[in-house]
């Protein structure tokens, strides 16, 4: 992974992300939703409020600090829950193949064949808009892909010598699949899982452009949609935060390609 | 040319200044911006804010009202008021005729009132102190009431109550009379044609009453969906006139900056829409009158003026707009004081209980408005969850009493007792409803007040009761009142004279003229 320089930027801007996310509230604790400075102040004029204030006066710097948490957080959690759903969905229909395989890869199918944006906007829509049901919503429209490529991993791996060893040493089920399939399907799942927590991010700010967002949480994608009305008057409202989201989103694809390449066995040999 | 304009009453004046040391020019053709499209046009069945913009031009009423409300002659040409204020007679104008060339009678307003009874929800409960309405000769109309009622003279407006020509609605089905779909007025405009989603198109009636008006030959009502849309037709030259709301507010400064363009916050008089936070009077913290106090404290309603409505408006000081009758500002005050919010919240008790903000899904700016609010109330230690939903599902809440604090506004129509008492008055109160006394207030010296008021006489005598209320009320804080809003009008400066009136552009277009 470190050898592979796009990794290692990921890696920073991530870590980067992750630190303004965590400690940066406790750096700078104005709140982002409170009125400090008068509205449409430039970016760059006062000390106090580095990138300007939007159309009510908040400071657009506070805004991208506070921001950072829920867009991370929803990209992180989000994937997490599609994870933990998709995952054993997968192994199961790969491992056990036949009748539960049909059933489960019917059901995957279902879901993908609905847009994944509309239907996230409708779940939002009828749960209400809160962080809850926006990170349920993109989880469930994001674990059907997981499912399909852990139940391709497993099938290949469900013919090898050592599973087979283990089927005919009696060990069960569950033991086979946690023990001896799943730790080496996990590579592509990484790779994937790194991707997913950048088109969460991505959704996240989608919806709340929208309007879906938590009303009580400030997010990148909500200073984005609140303040396109207002671009031709005041740029730096959409711009910054734009720009967040296009770093933090660039960072996650750029260590997707960084574990892939360290991960990939055949891309590895060929590197040393 | 000033390049610069400012917004708002400087800018009123100066208008009205330059235009009334012109003389009007006759010809040509004004393009408008109409949002949303009328459902249709019959003034007499729908009565939509859009509906009455357009064919206000194209009916009209029996009177039309000043800026300050005072009754102004339209198909009246005068009117007497009886001793005992119970008989109101009204003299009719003579030779007008409908569109079709048909003469307009005292046969037409009887009508009219018969039908509206039946299709014009405000107009029947503004006619309910109403005995009996005579014609004793074609051009003289009697009402006869049942008891003096106060804003009588105030019901007359086109939009209130249209004149419908006879001739063509009596005896058939109404809701399907094919004159729905191509009205025909005694008004200064005839309608030409409607192009669904595109535009409306109404022209000069040659036969006006007024001599020499109307002096535009020609408007076309454009229809244009997207708010972004609008502006940038105004800028492109598409459209010269942007009625109040047709753009959003942050745009205002914007187009107002333009060259030659002439923004105006006048023509909104009759309808005073009074923006306010219904406060649920029923549970929990907010049903101690000290909570909702310190609501009003904690609120920088000044800082919504000036930042979230760019300047338009007024901050409100009680129940009833500054420009309807019987106003008072002597009434207790509710500066932006969040050290008294606090000290108030402490004598009440208050201890960080969650309370539930529904803003109003109409847009931008009430979105921005809510997130001012809620930070306002955060500042003086309420715990605020803002509860995100849309027009419908707030209505919904409101309606089911199912929130704590929740954005409207609503007009309030020149008289306490037309559009105030209504939101307070106990018997007001019912399930399902998002306008009226929807936050549960019920105090039996106001009901007393507001029905004694309405059929007080003389003036002097409704004046001291309606000023007594606004007293009492505003001590109590049933709601906490926010803004006299404004909707300001955006247009060329060579339209001359398009708001003279309080109901403004509704009626508009018959004194308007272009300065080629």
């Amino acid at each position: 992974m470190l050898r592979s320089p796009s990794g290692v930027i990921g890696l920073i801007i991530l870590l980067l992300a992750i630190g303004i996310a965590v400690f940066g509230p406790m750096l700078f604790p104005n709140s982002p939703w409170r009125m400090v400075q008068r509205p449409f102040l430039p970016p760059f004029t006062l000390s106090t409020v580095p990138l300007g204030t939007d159309a009510l006066g908040r400071d657009v710097f506070a805004g991208m600090i506070f921001g950072a948490r829920v867009s991370l957080l929803v990209g992180l959690v989000s994937t997490l829950v599609a994870l933990v759903v998709g995952v054993p969905i997968g192994a199961m229909a790969g491992y056990f193949g036949g009748k539960v395989d049909d059933a489960l890869m019917r059901f995957t199918e279902f879901f993908q064949t609905i847009p994944s944006f509309a239907l996230a906007i409708v779940l939002v829509a009828i749960l209400q808009p809160s962080i809850y049901s926006i990170v349920a919503s993109i989880a469930v429209v994001s674990w059907p892909p997981v499912a399909r490529l852990v139940r391709g991993e497993v099938l290949s791996l469900r013919t090898r010598e050592y599973v087979q060893a283990a089927v005919v040493t009696g060990q069960s089920n569950t033991w086979i699949i946690l023990r001896e399939i799943l730790p080496n399907a996990l590579s592509p799942v990484i790779v994937l899982a790194s991707l997913m927590v950048a088109t969460a991010i991505l959704l996240e700010s989608s919806l709340a452009f929208l309007g879906l967002g938590d009303p009580n949480l400030i997010s990148w994608g909500y200073m984005v949609g609140a303040g396109r009305t207002v671009i031709r008057q005041a740029w730096w409202i959409t711009v910054f935060p734009g720009v967040a989201i296009l770093i933090s989103v660039l960072g996650l694809n750029l260590i997707g390609e960084g574990l892939n390449d360290a991960l990939n066995p055949r891309l590895s040999r060929e590197g040393r | 040319m000033p390049k610069r304009v400012l917004l708002g009453v400087l800018l009123a004046c100066g208008l009205t200044a330059s235009a009334l040391a012109q003389e009007p020019k006759t010809g040509g053709v004004i393009n408008a911006v109409i949002q949303p499209e009328p459902p249709g046009l019959m003034l007499a069945m729908v009565q939509n804010g859009p509906v009455q913009m357009v064919s206000g031009n194209i009916f009209e009423g029996l009177l039309r009202y000043s800026p300050k409300l005072e009754p102004l002659p339209e198909l009246a040409e005068s009117w007497t008021v009886s001793e005992d204020a119970k008989t109101y007679t009204f003299k009719l104008k003579k030779g007008v005729t409908w569109h079709d060339g048909k003469p307009f009678t005292a046969a037409d307003v009887l009508f009219s009132i018969e039908m509206l009874k039946q299709t014009h929800a405000r107009a029947r409960n503004n006619l309910v102190q109403v005995d009996k309405v005579e014609a004793p000769d074609d051009y003289t109309v009697v009402f006869t009431l049942k008891q003096p009622f106060g804003p009588f003279l105030g019901i007359f407006e086109v939009g209130s109550m249209p004149m419908v020509p006879k001739h063509l609605y009596d005896g058939t089905d109404w809701k399907t009379n094919p004159y729905n779909n191509a009205p025909v007025g005694t008004g200064p405009f005839m309608f030409k044609e409607w192009q669904k989603g595109s535009f409306i198109r109404m022209v000069k009636n040659p036969n006006y009453h007024e001599k020499g008006k109307p002096y535009l030959d020609e408007v076309y009502w454009q229809v244009i969906p997207d708010a972004a849309a609008r502006s940038v037709a105004y800028e492109t030259g598409k459209v010269d006139v942007l009625p109040g709301g047709s753009v959003e507010n942050f745009d205002v400064p914007r187009l107002s900056k333009l060259k030659d363009t002439c923004v105006t916050g006048a023509g909104w008089e009759f309808f005073s829409p009074l923006a306010w936070l219904w406060l649920n009077n029923r549970q929990g913290p907010l049903a101690d009158k000290r909570v909702r106090q310190a609501i009003m404290y904690a609120i920088d309603r000044d800082f919504a003026k000036d930042v979230i409505w760019n300047g338009l408006g007024k901050v409100a000081t009680g129940p009833s707009a500054s420009t309807i009758k019987y106003y008072t500002a002597d009434v207790p005050k509710y500066p932006y004081d969040p050290a008294k919010a606090k000290a108030l919240l402490k004598e009440a008790g208050y201890k960080g209980e969650k309370i539930r903000l529904l803003p109003l899904a109409y847009g931008e700016t009430w979105q921005r408005w809510g997130e001012a609010v809620k930070q306002n109330l955060q500042d003086v230690g309420m715990t605020i969850e803002t509860i995100a939903t849309d027009v419908a599902g707030g209505n919904q809440k409101i309606g089911d009493w199912d929130y704590d604090i929740a954005f409207t506004y609503l007009y309030q129509y020149g008289d306490p007792a037309l559009g105030v008492g209504r939101n307070y008055v106990s018997s007001a109160i019912a399930k399902g409803q998002v306008f009226n006394n929807v936050e549960g207030y019920s105090n039996p010296e106001i009901d007393k007040l507001f029905a004694d008021g309405a059929v007080a006489t003389p003036d002097s005598k409704r004046k001291e009761i309606y000023e007594k209320a606004q007293k009492i009320l505003v001590e109590d804080v049933p709601v906490a009142w926010m803004l006299e809003l404004q909707f300001p009008t955006i247009m060329r400066c060579k339209v001359k004279n398009l708001i003279t009136t309080g109901i403004g552009v509704n009626d508009g277009f018959k004194d308007a003229w272009l300065d080629k």
